[in-house]
């Protein structure tokens, strides 16, 4: 195809330019062209919400978003919550309360729990579950999922 | 937190051969155009035969994932500024540009003082993520019939604002929706803004939905507003403006108008009354069976739930009564 497009943002605090076809997901963007495949892709329309990532702080799901639609803004993939060493909340949360079996829905589960606790007090655990609707996990590891949801509200409400 | 390089530092990223990078992308090929203006945004529109617009992509992306749709060109009105924003108009009603995102509409205190219903409804609208990105012109362009928008703007008596080739028209809700799926837009129509007009002072609401799992599209949804009319002074107080709507069960968001006329007037809303309209109701509308619920199911839920919408709508409004 020869319609490609410049486009340029910030990847994990990264400036990024790349050419692209206007069609191209930002997941395979994200995956194929930088070779982030922390990034997981499952049904790719919407469902699942593996691929759930923040562009500008904001929960997205990538399947849904082409690469050209965020020129220009700034995209936080689970490489960048944190490392082994250094860990986010959630992710420590998430390692505690044994929040994941084959960790396939865990990226999409981590970006979605981030933004759940800057927007919402997330008061009970239907409020956690509720926020958590979007997200499959097909080990059906919920309770484990919510537990540690529920960990890091605390801790951060605490802070 | 020491920010670690997470992106490799040489180049050589792309494993597969270009010719392979074809068999990765899930929508068929298309040009793309993001104008700044709406102006150029409608000249775009009537440059191709085949153009779709894209905002959030929430309903879009989806059907060009599945190649259900395969545009030659899409035009992403997402950065023109002059379709962004909620704002207030005369007589307490608000307009809000068709770039308004469900997430803003859902925390916007305007919406959340002035129509609440919007406000609750809102919370059912999909996923944080879904509602972070897909907009509110999105929403009404697209004409789900199990979407929240299209009711609260047909509960509403809404105006929506479309600009095309020669101007400006403004389209009444209950005319906007034709089908499901399905609106009164032409294809080289942009849909810049709806006007909710505001409600009688003295009028309470009530909403609620069931879905399979929260979040997901309805099987069933009832909005009401009741509002007082009449002299409170002399005791010569009854329901005047009355609107139900309903939605999942019919191609569109649908207006239960013989039912709303059955308690417009009511002094008092009773059990047998209420048990009444939502017998009305249950036989007025006709919904499909699906793989979800059947007709039956859907006109059990409809009846059930609009009685204990009713009821609640009926509860606040007597609240109301001691205010002002």
């Amino acid at each position: 195809m020869s319609n490609l497009k410049t486009i340029s943002l910030t990847v994990n605090g990264e400036k990024v330019v790349r050419q692209v076809e206007p069609r191209l997901l930002l997941a395979d963007f994200l995956r194929n062209e930088l070779n982030l495949t922390g990034t997981h892709i499952g049904c790719e329309h919407g469902i699942c919400g593996a691929c759930t990532l923040l562009v500008n702080g904001d929960s997205v799901r990538s399947c849904l978003t082409l690469a050209i639609q965020v020129d220009g803004a700034e995209v936080t993939t689970v490489e960048a919550h944190g490392k082994p060493d250094s860990m986010s909340v959630v992710q420590e949360k998430f390692q505690q309360c044994h929040g994941l079996q084959c960790g396939f829905c865990t990226p999409g589960m981590l970006a979605t729990a981030e933004d759940l606790l800057n927007k919402y007090p997330l008061v009970t655990e239907e409020d956690i579950r509720e926020g958590l609707s979007g997200n499959i996990c097909r080990c059906t590891g919920y309770q484990n999922i919510v537990d540690a949801v529920a960990a890091a509200r605390d801790e951060v409400r605490s802070q | 937190m020491k920010a670690a390089r997470l992106l490799p530092k040489s180049a050589p990223l792309v494993l597969l051969a270009a010719s392979d990078r074809e068999v990765i992308m899930k929508p068929a090929a298309f040009d793309y155009e993001r104008p700044q203006t709406l102006d150029d945004a409608l000249k775009l529109l009537a440059s191709s035969d085949n153009a779709k617009i894209i905002a959030g992509g929430q309903s879009l992306m989806p059907m060009l994932n599945f190649r259900l749709l395969a545009p030659e060109l899409l035009v992403d009105i997402s950065r023109i500024d002059e379709l962004r924003g909620i704002r207030e108009t005369k007589g307490r009603g608000l307009s809000v540009g068709a770039l308004t995102r469900h997430h803003e509409m859902e925390t916007s205190k305007l919406v959340e003082e002035r129509f609440p219903v919007i406000h609750e409804a809102m919370q059912y609208v999909a996923h944080l993520a879904i509602r972070n990105r897909g907009t509110i012109g999105g929403s009404l362009s697209h004409a789900d019939p199990a979407a929240e928008l299209p009711m609260m703007a047909v509960l509403l008596d809404a105006h929506l604002h479309v600009a095309g080739p020669n101007g400006l028209r403004q389209v009444a809700a209950r005319d906007f929706f034709l089908g499901a799926l399905t609106t009164d837009l032409e294809e080289n129509e942009i849909l810049v803004q709806v006007e909710f007009p505001g409600l009688p002072k003295r009028s309470a609401y009530a909403f609620d939905e069931f879905a399979q799992r929260s979040g997901d599209f309805a099987l069933c949804s009832v909005a009401v507003i009741l509002s007082w009319s009449g002299n409170f002074l002399t005791g010569g107080k009854k329901i005047g403006d009355v609107r139900i709507a309903l939605m999942g069960v019919d191609e569109t968001p649908v207006r239960i108008e013989v039912a709303e006329q059955l308690l417009s007037g009511a002094k008092h809303i009773d059990d047998p009354l209420l048990e009444q309209v939502a017998s009305v109701i249950r036989d007025t509308i006709q919904p499909n069976g699906d793989l979800h619920a059947s007709a039956d199911y859907r006109r059990h839920l409809a009846y059930t739930m609009s009685q204990q919408t009713l009821k609640t709508a009926w509860q606040r409004l007597q609240g109301q009564t001691d205010e002002d």
